[in-house]
C-alpha cells in the first residue's frame, strides 16, 4: 500500500507551474483558485497520509518510497525517495497546514497588488521546494529542497523588485544562505566520501556502527556536524549569518509569515533534529550548536526590544525564538526543540498575519510610533494578536509556554545542558516577554498617533505627512545614522506595500478568518507536550522518540535505572520539583516583562524616552543593530568587492583575457596593414615581388631536385 | 667538345641580365625587351638539352615558345599603344592610377 | 678546340649585347643590341646542331619581332630615359650580382650533376624533315592550337589599339 507521498510536493508545483506560465492572462479570482486548491489538496493529501502512517506497525517505519534513481557514479547512488516518520509527518503538516492558511490569508493581503500571479506562483513554488526538504530520503534531495526555497525567498522578499532596497535584500537573503550552503556541501562531501551514500537510513546506521579509526579520526563526525551546522546558521538565521533576516522584512507581509517565521527558517532545526545520529556522537558539535543558538536568542532579543519598526521586531523575534530551537538541539533535546518549532510556527506566523493586518488597518504605516489605540478598530486582530504575544511570551496555559518551558528546563538539566544556559536562556524569556508586550501596547493601546485627519489620501500624500513626522520622532530618540535607522526610509517605501485608506479599519474576512484559526492552534497546539512534572504526558517526546533517542535527564535516568529503583524514584521526584522550580521562574519572569512593559508603554510614558537618553551610546548601538552590517561591510563585503574589481575585474578579465583576444585582433590588423603596402600601384615594385616569388619557387625546386 | 654546362652558364647569364632589365628599366619598352631576353634564353636552354639527349621535341618545344612570344609581343605592343593614348608616357612609374 | 673558340666568340657576343641593352639609355640602342643577342644565339644554336631552330630563330625573332619592336618605338616616338636617384646604386651593385650568382649556381649544379658531357660540332639532328614529321604527327593539336592562338593575338592587337570611335 503506497501512500504516493509525491503527490504531496508535485500539487503546489503544478500550481506554481500554472499560475507561472499561464497567470498573466488570468483574473485574480482564478489565480486565487489554482494556487488555494493546489496547496489545499497537498495539505488533504499530507493529512491522509498522516493518518495513514499512524495506523502502520512500529517496525514499518520509517516508510519510504522510492521513486526512480537519480544519479548513479559507480557504487554512489541517489535515488528520488520520499521518507515519511514521525518528525517528517509533523514538519509536513505544519508546513502545508500554515501554508494552506497563509495562502487564504494572501488572497486578502495581496488583491490589490501587482503581479498577483507571480505571487501566488512563487509562493506555491515555495512549497513545493519546502515539502521536498522535509519529505526527502536522501541529504541530496534535502538539499535540493534547501536551495530551492533559499531561490522562493529571493523571490519572494525582493517581490517589489523595482524598490531598491527589496532587490538588496533579497540578494543579501540568497548570499548569506549561500554561504552557509557552502558549508553544508562540503558536509555532504564528506559524508559521501567516508560513508559512500547521503540515504538516511543508511547513514545513520553506518554512523552508529563507526567508530574512529586510524585514517578518518575522531574528529570526522564533529567536522561534519559543524559543517552542517554552518549551513543551518545560513538557513535559520544564526549566528554570524542571521544579517539577511530583518532585511527580508521588505517582503510581503505573507512571506515574512510563512518563509521566515513558520516554515523556511525551521529548516536548519530539521536538518539538526534529522541528523541527530551525527550530532549525538560529537559532544563538541552539540556544545557549540547550543552556544551559538543561546547567544543568538540573547543577541536578537536585546536587539529587538528597540526597534520601531513592527516587522523588525517579529523578524529579530524569529531570530531569537529558532536560537531557543538550536540551544534545544544542542543539548540533545531534539523533540523540544520540534515543539518549539510546532508551536513557533502557530504563533509566530499568527504574529506576522496580525502585523499585516495591523499594517492594512493603519493604510501601509510601519512605524509603531505612530500606531496606536487599535484595539477598537480592529477588535479580531487585537484578540488574536493578544493570545499569540502570551503564547510566546510563555504565559502559562498556552503553546508557546510549555515549548519553551520544555527546552529550559532541557537547558539546565540534560546532559549536555549547563545552567548558564538557563540562565540566558530565561533572561532572554524576560527580554521577549517584554519586547512582545511593548509591541502590543504600542500599536493596540492607549490613543491613535497615526494621521487619521487625513481621511481621503491619495497614496503621494500619505508618505510625505509620515516622512515629517518620521524625522521629528527620530529626533527625540536615537540619532538615526543614514540608512541604518529603519524609520526614515520605511514611510515612503511602505506605500507601496499597502495604498492609503484613510482611517484606521479591521481586515477583510480573507485576512481574519486564517487568524482566527491560528490563534486556535496556538492555545491547544501546546497540549501535546504537557511534561510529567505537570502530570502530562509530554506526548510528542515519546511520539518522537524513534527517531530522536531522548537523551535527556529522565531518560538517563530510566537507563540507570532498574538496579536501584528507589533511587530512581526519588531522583524523579527530585527532577519533578527541581522542573516545577524552574517553570515557576520562567512564569514569574514572564509576567515580570508583561508588567514592566505595561509600566513603561502604557502608564508612564515618558518612561522610555528618559531611559534610552540615559543609556546613550549603549542604546544607539543596540538601535543600530550593534553595527553588525556595517561591519561585515567593512571586514568582509568591502575587500571582496575591491578584490573582484581590481584584480579579477580590470586585471584578470579585462587586461588579460580581453587583452589577449584585442592584442589577436590587433595583430591581425597590424599585420593586414604591413602587408597592405604590397599593393602599391607601382608596377615595378609588382615586378619585384613577382621576381622574388619565382626566385623562391625556383630555389625550391632545385633543392628538391638536389634531394 | 664544348661542355653542356657552358651553354647552360650562358643562358643563366643571359636570362639574369633579362631580370635585371625587367626590373631597372623604367621604359615599357624596354622592360618588354627584356622579357624577350629572358625568353630567348629559355630557348636557349631547351635547345642544350635537346643536343645533349638526342630528343627533338626539345626543338618543337622552342617552336612552339617563339610562336607564344610574337603572340605575345603583338599583344603586348597593342597594350602599351593604349596605354600610351592615356597616359602620354612611356614611364611605368607614372602608370599608377592603382596606387591609393 | 675550334669549336670552343667559335662558342665563345658567340658567347661573348650574346653576353655583351645583353649587357648593352641594359646599360642603354635610348631603347633604340637596346633594341638593336637585342638583335644582336638573337643574332648570335642563333648561331649558337647552330653549334648545337639545331638547324631549323636557328632557321626560325632568325626569321621569327629577329626578322619580325624585333622589327616590330623598332616599330613600336618609332612610333611612340619614345625617348631617352631619365635618372632617378637611387637607381645608380641599384645596377651598380644589383646586376652585376645577380648575374654572378646566378652563372655560379647554374656551374655548380651542372657540374655536380653532368649528363653525357659535350656536344660535338656538326651532329646535326634537328632538320627539317625530322622537325616536320613531329611537328604533323606527334604534335598536331598544339601545332593547329597555336594557328588558333595567333588569330587571337590578331583580334586582341585589333581591338585593343581600337581608337574609342566606331
Amino acid at each position: 500500500m503506497t501512500l504516493n507521498l509525491w503527490l504531496i510536493p508535485v500539487l503546489p508545483a503544478a500550481g506554481a507551474a500554472i499560475n507561472g506560465f499561464f497567470g498573466r492572462r488570468f483574473s485574480n479570482k482564478m489565480v486565487s483558485a489554482v494556487a488555494l486548491a493546489s496547496t489545499a489538496a497537498s495539505f488533504a493529501w499530507a493529512l491522509l497520509a498522516a493518518i495513514r502512517l499512524l495506523g502502520m506497525p512500529a517496525d514499518q517505519l520509517p516508510y519510504i518510497e522510492r521513486i526512480g534513481v537519480w544519479l548513479r557514479s559507480g557504487d554512489f547512488v541517489v535515488e528520488y525517495g520520499f521518507y515519511l516518520d514521525h518528525l517528517s509527518m509533523i514538519m509536513m503538516l505544519v508546513v502545508t497546514g500554515v501554508g494552506f492558511l497563509i495562502h487564504v490569508y494572501s488572497v486578502g493581503y495581496m488583491g490589490h497588488e501587482g503581479g498577483y500571479y507571480r505571487f501566488f506562483s512563487y509562493l506555491n513554488l515555495f512549497m513545493f521546494f519546502m515539502l521536498t526538504l522535509v519529505l526527502a530520503d536522501n541529504y541530496l534531495l534535502m538539499f535540493v529542497g534547501w536551495e530551492g526555497v533559499g531561490l522562493a525567498s529571493y523571490l519572494l522578499i525582493g517581490f517589489f523588485f523595482l524598490r531598491d532596497s527589496a532587490a538588496n535584500a533579497g540578494k543579501k537573503a540568497f548570499i548569506a544562505n549561500r554561504v552557509g550552503d557552502f558549508g553544508f556541501l562540503i558536509a555532504l562531501f564528506l559524508l559521501v566520501k567516508h560513508f559512500g551514500t547521503l540515504q538516511y537510513t543508511d547513514i545513520f546506521h553506518k554512523v552508529a556502527e563507526f567508530s574512529p579509526g586510524i585514517e578518518s579520526g575522531a574528529g570526522l563526525l564533529t567536522a561534519i556536524a559543524l559543517l552542517m551546522l554552518v549551513g543551518a546558521t545560513g538557513k535559520s538565521a544564526q549566528i554570524p549569518l542571521y544579517v539577511w533576516l530583518p532585511d527580508a522584512m521588505e517582503g510581503p507581509t505573507p512571506v515574512s509569515a510563512l518563509i521566515h517565521a513558520a516554515t523556511m527558517v525551521t529548516a536548519g532545526v530539521y536538518m539538526i533534529a534529522r541528523s541527530n545520529a551525527i550530532f549525538s556522537r560529537s559532544t563538541t558539535a552539540l556544545a557549540v550548536v547550543a552556544i551559538i543558538g543561546c547567544l543568538t536568542s540573547f543577541f536578537a532579543a536585546t536587539i529587538g526590544i528597540t526597534q520601531t519598526d513592527i516587522k523588525r521586531v517579529l523578524a529579530y523575534s524569529t531570530v531569537s525564538q529558532l536560537g531557543y530551537m538550536f540551544l534545544a538541539c544542542g543539548v540533545a533535546a531534539y523533540s523540544a526543540g520540534i515543539f518549539h518549532l510546532m508551536t513557533h510556527a502557530f504563533f509566530k506566523a499568527l504574529l506576522f498575519l496580525g502585523a499585516g493586518s495591523v499594517i492594512h488597518a493603519v493604510g501601509g504605516e510601519q512605524d509603531m510610533r505612530k500606531m496606536g489605540g487599535l484595539k477598537k478598530y480592529a477588535p479580531y486582530t487585537f484578540w488574536t494578536m493578544l493570545i499569540a504575544t502570551c503564547a510566546i511570551a510563555g504565559i502559562p496555559g498556552l503553546s508557546g509556554f510549555f515549548s519553551k518551558d520544555e527546552i529550559l528546563w532541557q537547558a539546565f538539566s540534560s546532559p549536555h545542558g549547563h545552567w548558564a544556559f538557563w540562565l540566558l536562556g530565561i533572561t532572554t524569556a524576560f527580554m521577549t516577554s517584554f519586547y512582545m508586550f511593548r509591541l502590543l501596547f504600542m500599536t493596540f493601546f492607549n490613543e491613535y498617533r497615526g494621521p487619521v485627519a487625513v481621511q481621503h489620501t491619495s497614496h503621494e500624500a500619505q508618505p510625505h505627512a509620515a516622512t515629517a513626522s518620521a524625522e521629528h520622532a527620530g529626533h527625540t530618540h536615537a540619532v538615526p545614522m543614514g540608512g541604518q535607522q529603519t524609520v526614515a526610509p520605511a514611510p515612503p517605501t511602505n506605500a507601496h506595500d499597502h495604498g492609503g485608506h484613510g482611517e484606521p479599519h479591521e481586515s477583510p474576512w480573507a485576512m481574519v478568518v486564517p487568524l482566527v484559526l491560528l490563534a486556535v492552534l496556538s492555545v491547544i497546539g501546546g497540549y501535546v507536550g504537557v511534561p510529567k512534572a505537570l502530570h502530562g504526558g509530554n506526548h510528542i517526546e515519546h511520539f518522537l522518540a524513534p527517531v530522536m533517542p531522548a537523551i535527556t535527564a529522565e531518560a538517563a535516568g530510566t537507563a540507570h535505572g532498574g538496579a536501584h529503583p528507589e533511587q530512581e524514584q526519588s531522583q524523579a521526584a527530585e527532577d519533578s520539583s527541581l522542573e516545577l522550580t524552574l517553570t515557576g521562574v520562567s512564569v514569574a519572569v514572564a509576567f515580570a516583562g508583561l508588567g514592566l512593559a505595561w509600566l513603561l508603554y502604557v502608564k508612564r510614558r515618558d518612561l522610555p524616552a528618559k531611559i534610552a537618553n540615559s543609556l546613550g551610546g549603549l542604546y544607539t548601538a543596540v538601535l543600530n543593530k550593534y553595527y553588525v552590517d556595517e561591519i561585515y561591510g567593512a571586514a568582509i563585503i568591502g575587500p571582496l568587492i575591491a578584490f573582484s574589481t581590481r584584480v579579477l575585474w580590470r586585471g584578470i578579465d579585462a587586461t588579460l583575457i580581453d587583452g589577449s583576444v584585442n592584442s589577436g585582433a590587433q595583430g591581425v590588423r597590424e599585420l593586414g596593414d604591413s602587408l597592405r603596402h604590397q599593393q602599391s600601384g607601382n608596377i615595378r615594385s609588382y615586378a619585384g615581388w613577382v621576381t622574388a616569388g619565382a626566385a623562391l619557387v625556383i630555389l625550391y625546386m632545385v633543392w628538391m631536385g638536389t634531394r | 667538345m664544348v661542355p653542356i654546362s657552358y651553354y647552360l652558364v650562358l643562358s643563366a647569364i643571359l636570362f639574369a641580365c633579362g631580370v635585371a632589365g625587367f626590373l631597372i628599366k623604367r621604359n615599357i619598352i624596354t622592360i618588354f625587351m627584356s622579357i624577350e631576353l629572358m625568353l630567348n634564353a629559355v630557348n636557349l636552354t631547351f635547345v642544350t638539352f635537346a643536343a645533349q639527349w638526342q630528343a627533338l621535341s626539345g626543338y618543337i618545344f622552342v617552336f612552339f615558345v617563339m610562336v607564344v612570344a610574337a603572340a605575345e609581343a603583338a599583344v603586348g605592343f597593342a597594350i602599351i599603344i593604349a596605354v600610351f593614348r592615356t597616359r602620354e608616357t612611356l614611364n611605368v612609374d607614372r602608370v599608377n592610377l592603382l596606387k591609393l | 678546340m675550334s669549336h670552343l673558340i667559335l662558342f665563345l666568340i658567340f658567347a661573348a657576343l650574346c653576353v655583351g649585347g645583353a649587357i648593352n641593352l641594359l646599360v642603354q639609355r635610348h631603347p633604340i640602342n637596346s633594341a638593336l643590341s637585342l638583335v644582336l643577342v638573337t643574332g648570335s644565339l642563333a648561331l649558337i644554336y647552330l653549334l648545337l646542331g639545331a638547324e631549323f631552330v636557328a632557321a626560325i630563330q632568325i626569321i621569327i625573332y629577329a626578322g619580325a619581332v624585333m622589327v616590330l619592336f623598332i616599330f613600336v618605338i618609332m612610333l611612340l616616338n619614345a625617348g631617352a630615359e631619365e635618372e632617378t636617384k637611387g637607381s645608380r646604386v641599384a645596377i651598380l651593385l644589383g646586376v652585376p650580382g645577380l648575374i654572378l650568382g646566378l652563372s655560379t649556381a647554374t656551374w655548380v649544379l651542372a657540374t655536380r650533376y653532368p649528363g653525357p658531357g659535350s656536344v660535338i660540332i656538326g651532329q646535326l639532328h634537328g632538320t627539317a624533315p625530322g622537325m616536320g614529321r613531329l611537328l604533323f604527327r606527334d604534335f598536331l593539336l598544339p601545332f593547329e592550337v597555336t594557328s588558333v592562338l595567333i588569330l587571337i593575338a590578331i583580334m586582341g592587337a585589333v581591338v585593343l589599339t581600337r581608337r574609342g570611335s566606331d
